[in-house]
């Protein structure tokens, strides 16, 4: 419980704020990469699972962070993985009652919300020593941060692979789409050159002010 | 339902490479790629924790739907991959202390793998059977060791290559990745 003491100085605001850029899931910290990746080749799909990783995350911080002083820390881990796969199961029924286009297009992919990382990341490190409402806080950061992450990474694909941007055809007549970015390999390279324009922003930033 | 062993075999592999072509694993494949060796063993530790699961998913699968209960099928799934791996974990730490810590946090987070998870559910949807799941693991689990120990035997040389500073780290690797996928994306006419 030290840690309550060292995170009190932050404001609730900024336990929102931090997931968008500075702590951002996916740029900074490199979690949940294989959602991340897989379901980016278009826009629609990278909305609808950074929405459905956003409820979970929200939802487990929620319940993980209330539980927090009764679970027993040798089984916290089991504890927040059956919490997070109870939450999940709602999000994949729900999402299916919805649309089915999508849950076709998402497929095993929503039930691996799981295993993300970033979930259980923030289950442990943050709802499991702070209070309900920088826990949900953080875990509504997190989760918009995440989704922000996916668009662009969607964005970038759909954009450059189709020519389009949510369905909708953006570049000129007979645009020859770049397959190869609609492909598993698209993905791979997008994010390694987002993440070096992370890395050249954060240096460049560091030497404005050392 | 009706392909035969070795096409699973070789679809689970190569052609729908679980890392390189279903994003499935990348933590463990971006984050143990740095040493061919520990490249090996973790991808041994990962197979087997993959047969196990695929009989374990079998027979959960078959109890669910007895007792009329699918929607119980994602917990069940989860806490019998954390036993395992848990074994798993109690298994190495006892037999090579070395391989132990080389593995590190990597270990415990195999729980958290989606190759894992990703296995079990794949196997469910597509109604694989006890032998054919079994070969789905084993290529599975095949595959994702392929491409582990190639991404390390790169990642070694990258090691004594000149980069430019920026690039060093997770976009490098990234990239590699890329490179790797294209390369698959070759076993495409294999399938039959």
């Amino acid at each position: 419980m030290a840690n309550d003491e060292s995170l009190a100085t932050t404001s609730p605001t900024d336990e929102f704020l931090k997931g968008l850029w500075r702590e951002n899931p996916t740029f900074v910290q490199v979690l949940g990469m294989c959602p991340t990746l897989a379901v980016t080749n278009s826009a629609t799909n990278a909305i609808a699972m950074g929405l459905a990783t956003t409820f979970v995350l929200v939802a487990s911080n929620l319940a993980v962070s209330s539980i927090r002083r009764f679970v027993p820390k040798q089984v916290r881990i089991v504890t927040f993985i059956l919490l997070i796969a109870t939450f999940v199961t709602v999000v994949d029924y729900a999402i299916q009652a919805i649309s089915l286009g999508l849950h076709k297009a998402l497929g095993a992919f929503i039930a691996l919300i799981v295993v993300n990382c970033i979930i259980l990341g923030r289950a442990e490190a943050f709802a499991s020593k702070n209070g309900l409402l920088r826990s949900a806080l953080d875990g509504l950061g997190m989760g918009v941060g995440f989704t922000l992450a996916l668009l662009a990474l969607g964005g970038v694909r759909e954009l450059v692979g189709r020519g389009s941007l949510f369905g909708v055809p953006l570049l000129w007549d007979g645009y020859q789409g770049w397959v190869v970015m609609i492909l598993p390999a698209g993905g791979f390279f997008t994010l390694a050159a987002l993440l070096l324009f992370v890395q050249w922003r954060k240096r460049a930033a560091k030497e404005v002010t050392p | 339902m009706n392909e035969s062993l070795s096409t699973i075999f070789v679809n689970a592999c190569l052609i729908n490479n679980f890392v390189l072509a279903w994003f499935l694993g990348i933590c463990p494949f971006l984050g143990v790629s740095g040493k061919l060796d520990t490249a090996v063993r973790m991808g041994a530790a990962v197979t087997f924790v993959l047969v196990v699961t695929s009989l374990s998913a079998f027979g959960i699968q078959a109890l669910l739907t007895a007792i009329g209960a699918p929607y119980l099928s994602l917990i069940s799934f989860i806490a019998v991959i954390a036993a395992t791996v848990q074994l798993v974990e109690m298994f190495i730490k006892k037999f090579s202390p070395a391989l132990f810590r080389a593995l590190g946090i990597f270990l415990p987070l195999i729980s958290t793998n989606c190759a894992i998870l990703g296995l079990a559910l794949i196997q469910t949807n597509k109604g694989y059977g006890l032998v054919q799941g079994l070969v789905f693991a084993l290529g599975a689990g095949a595959g994702f060791t392929l491409a582990l120990v190639l991404m390390a035997g790169v990642r070694e040389r990258l090691d004594f290559a000149k980069v430019p500073d920026v690039v060093r780290g997770t976009a490098l690797t990234l990239a590699v990745a890329g490179l790797l996928s294209v390369a698959f994306m070759g076993f495409a006419g294999l399938g039959a």
